[in-house]
């Protein structure tokens, strides 16, 4: 197996991981960022290179183009760790697995988003919000498109107004919190965060002939080959909206399985740090999304606490602690305003698909008393994502907590695989699937 | 290892490059990501789930996998993850593209 080292090894080339690989390596440590994506910039500040970056972006892509001594492997994931301190990484395209070694790690894998069940959700056409936006993002246009865009969050405004800009036909944002909640969050950010309350202005302006539809949430998602109409509820009455596209996020999940593949503690259901960024494992930070949902600035800040601590600068990482302590308060007001509601819970009915990759039904999955009976009845869970889309689903339906993680963290291709990742069990389930030849694949599955 | 550096490696936006979508000649913008053009291309849907549902991309961000497709002779590459390049293959798992396009 190819062997690389590096002082310090950053996973996930967002605004965190950004700000800690600059920070560490202008302070002369030797640095690699891997991440997944194909673009530097995580979930927020991708594609900002194809078009004008943002005044927040266009800074630090600056200082990353500029910084020598790091290392940008884009494409890359991180697939599970090799021993204490190295882990082992598939590059672009699938080829042999890398094993990186590193003296020390930040763990900046950032967020994805909470997709919930509804009826209807496996339809093609059915995207996530921040999802939709990727994929608008990587180069489809979706010009004169109706789309609806639901669920939860900031993000839900910032998307539609992504999506209009472009040409789309946003019909429709439907948030699923209160206006009690909502307004009393929006005076919050008027009376302590006046830019980012400007900023929501904005954002309402630019989609200012959108009805901005608060108090209700998607019980329905019909049409007969993709998503034709969405029928929402507020809890009283029901109501139906024609699109061509849905965009529906209900939120953001911390993705912290590399880090608990470490050994890392997480706490409420993200990875818990110190003051100085560092996690419960010796020489591994985390920064960002990971430690919990609080934003762009915040992830930045981490970032840079993690990257100066871990080159040996305490004065300048101790100068940032009031300030990330600041910005992680201000997401506490976020979390309760945008807190999911309990009826959310009865929108699936038996019929309704939760785990996408094994078409495991609501049905099947209450017939089971926990998630382990679940994955080894059932197989939940236990598809290509791994639990990654219906393990937070069946947190919030049942309090379930998958806490099985399982390396490799993303499907390895058998040639890829070196002697301690050398496939032990079966071919994926996907193998039943009539269409694709996984034939000439196998991922490694442990047994739960 | 291979590299690349933010901010440096910005293709024109004039370029296309050539790739190939079930032995069909396409040509999309340089930089395009895979899923996009596919979706671009009017394919909304590029995997069947175990019970043989039609299905497209989701979360747009690597993580659900709907978006797989084969990809130069390797199965399971998610096509959200995947910049087109010159003469790249995809073949999208089922026979019925044709009605789609
Ligand atoms: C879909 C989505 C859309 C968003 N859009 C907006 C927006 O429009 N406006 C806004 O203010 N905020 C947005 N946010 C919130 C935004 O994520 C944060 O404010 C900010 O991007 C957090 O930065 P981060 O560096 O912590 O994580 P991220 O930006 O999420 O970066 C983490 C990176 O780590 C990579 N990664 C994770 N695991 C691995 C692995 N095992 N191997 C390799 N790489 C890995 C991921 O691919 C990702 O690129 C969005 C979030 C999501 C999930
Ligand atoms: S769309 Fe989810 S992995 Fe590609």
């Amino acid at each position: 197996m190819t062997e690389a080292q590096v002082e310090l090894l950053v996973v996930g080339a967002g605004p965190a991981g950004i700000a800690a690989a600059c920070t560490a390596a202008e302070s002369g440590v030797q640095v690699a960022v891997l991440d997944d994506n194909p673009d530097v910039g995580g979930q927020i500040w991708r594609g900002e290179k194809r078009s004008a970056p943002s005044s927040l972006a266009a800074p630090w892509l600056e200082r990353a183009a500029k910084a020598s001594g790091i290392q940008w492997l884009t494409g890359w994931a991180a697939v599970g760790p090799d021993g204490p301190h190295a882990l082992l990484a598939l590059p672009p395209g699938g080829g042999q697995l890398v094993r990186v070694a590193y003296q020390k790690l930040v763990l900046a894998t950032g967020a994805r988003e909470l997709f919930l069940p509804v009826p209807g959700w496996t339809l093609p056409g059915v995207f996530g919000a921040g999802g939709l936006q990727a994929l608008v993002k990587g180069g489809w246009s979706v010009a004169e498109r109706r789309i609806v865009v639901a669920g939860s969050g900031p993000l839900l405004l910032a998307v539609a107004a992504y999506l209009q800009q472009t040409g789309a036909d946003v019909v429709l944002v439907a948030e699923q919190a209160p206006w009690s909640k909502v307004s009393r969050y929006a005076m919050h950010l008027l009376l302590t965060q006046f830019a980012k309350f400007r900023q929501g202005v904005r954002l309402r302006r630019t989609v200012r002939s959108t009805p901005y539809r608060v108090g209700c949430w998607p019980v329905r998602i019909l049409g007969r080959e993709q998503v034709e109409a969405v029928i929402f509820s507020d809890g009283v009455r029901r109501f139906q909206e024609s699109c061509d596209l849905l965009a529906c996020g209900f939120g953001l999940v911390p993705n912290t399985e590399l880090g608990e593949l470490l050994g890392c503690q997480r706490a409420a259901g993200r990875l818990a740090v110190d003051r100085w960024q560092r996690c419960s494992v010796p020489h591994v930070y985390a920064a960002g999304e990971v430690c919990g949902i609080a934003g762009v600035e915040c992830a930045l800040v981490e970032g840079q606490i993690a990257g100066y601590h871990a080159s040996g600068n305490l004065t300048a990482a101790g100068r940032l602690c009031r300030k990330r302590d600041r910005l992680r308060r201000f997401a506490g007001q976020l979390h309760q305003a945008f807190a999911l509601r309990d009826e959310l819970r009865s929108v699936p009915d038996p019929h309704t698909i939760v785990c996408r990759c094994e078409d495991v039904t609501l049905g099947q999955v209450r017939e089971q008393m926990s998630w382990r009976a679940a994955r080894l009845q059932q197989r939940c869970g236990m598809g290509l994502c791994q639990g990654r889309i219906c393990g937070p689903a069946l947190e919030f339906l049942f309090g379930w907590k998958d806490r099985s993680i399982r390396p490799p963290l993303f499907p390895v291709p058998l040639g890829a695989l070196a002697d301690e990742m050398s496939p032990k069990s079966d071919l994926p389930s996907s193998e039943k699937s009539p269409s694709a030849s996984h034939s000439e694949c196998s991922t490694r599955r442990l047994s739960p | 290892m291979t590299e690349s550096r933010p901010g440096l490696d910005q293709g024109k936006e004039s370029e296309t490059v050539t790739i190939w979508v079930n032995g069909r000649m396409v040509r999309v913008p340089a930089g395009t990501v895979l899923a996009s053009a596919l979706l671009h291309l009017g394919i909304l849907y590029t995997a069947r789930s175990v019970s043989g549902q039609l299905r497209g991309p989701l979360c747009g961000m690597g993580i659900c996998f709907e978006c797989r497709a084969t990809v130069n002779g390797q199965p399971l590459m998610r096509t959200c993850q995947l910049v087109c390049h010159e003469g790249l293959r995809v073949e999208i798992a089922q026979a019925d593209q044709e009605a789609q396009a």
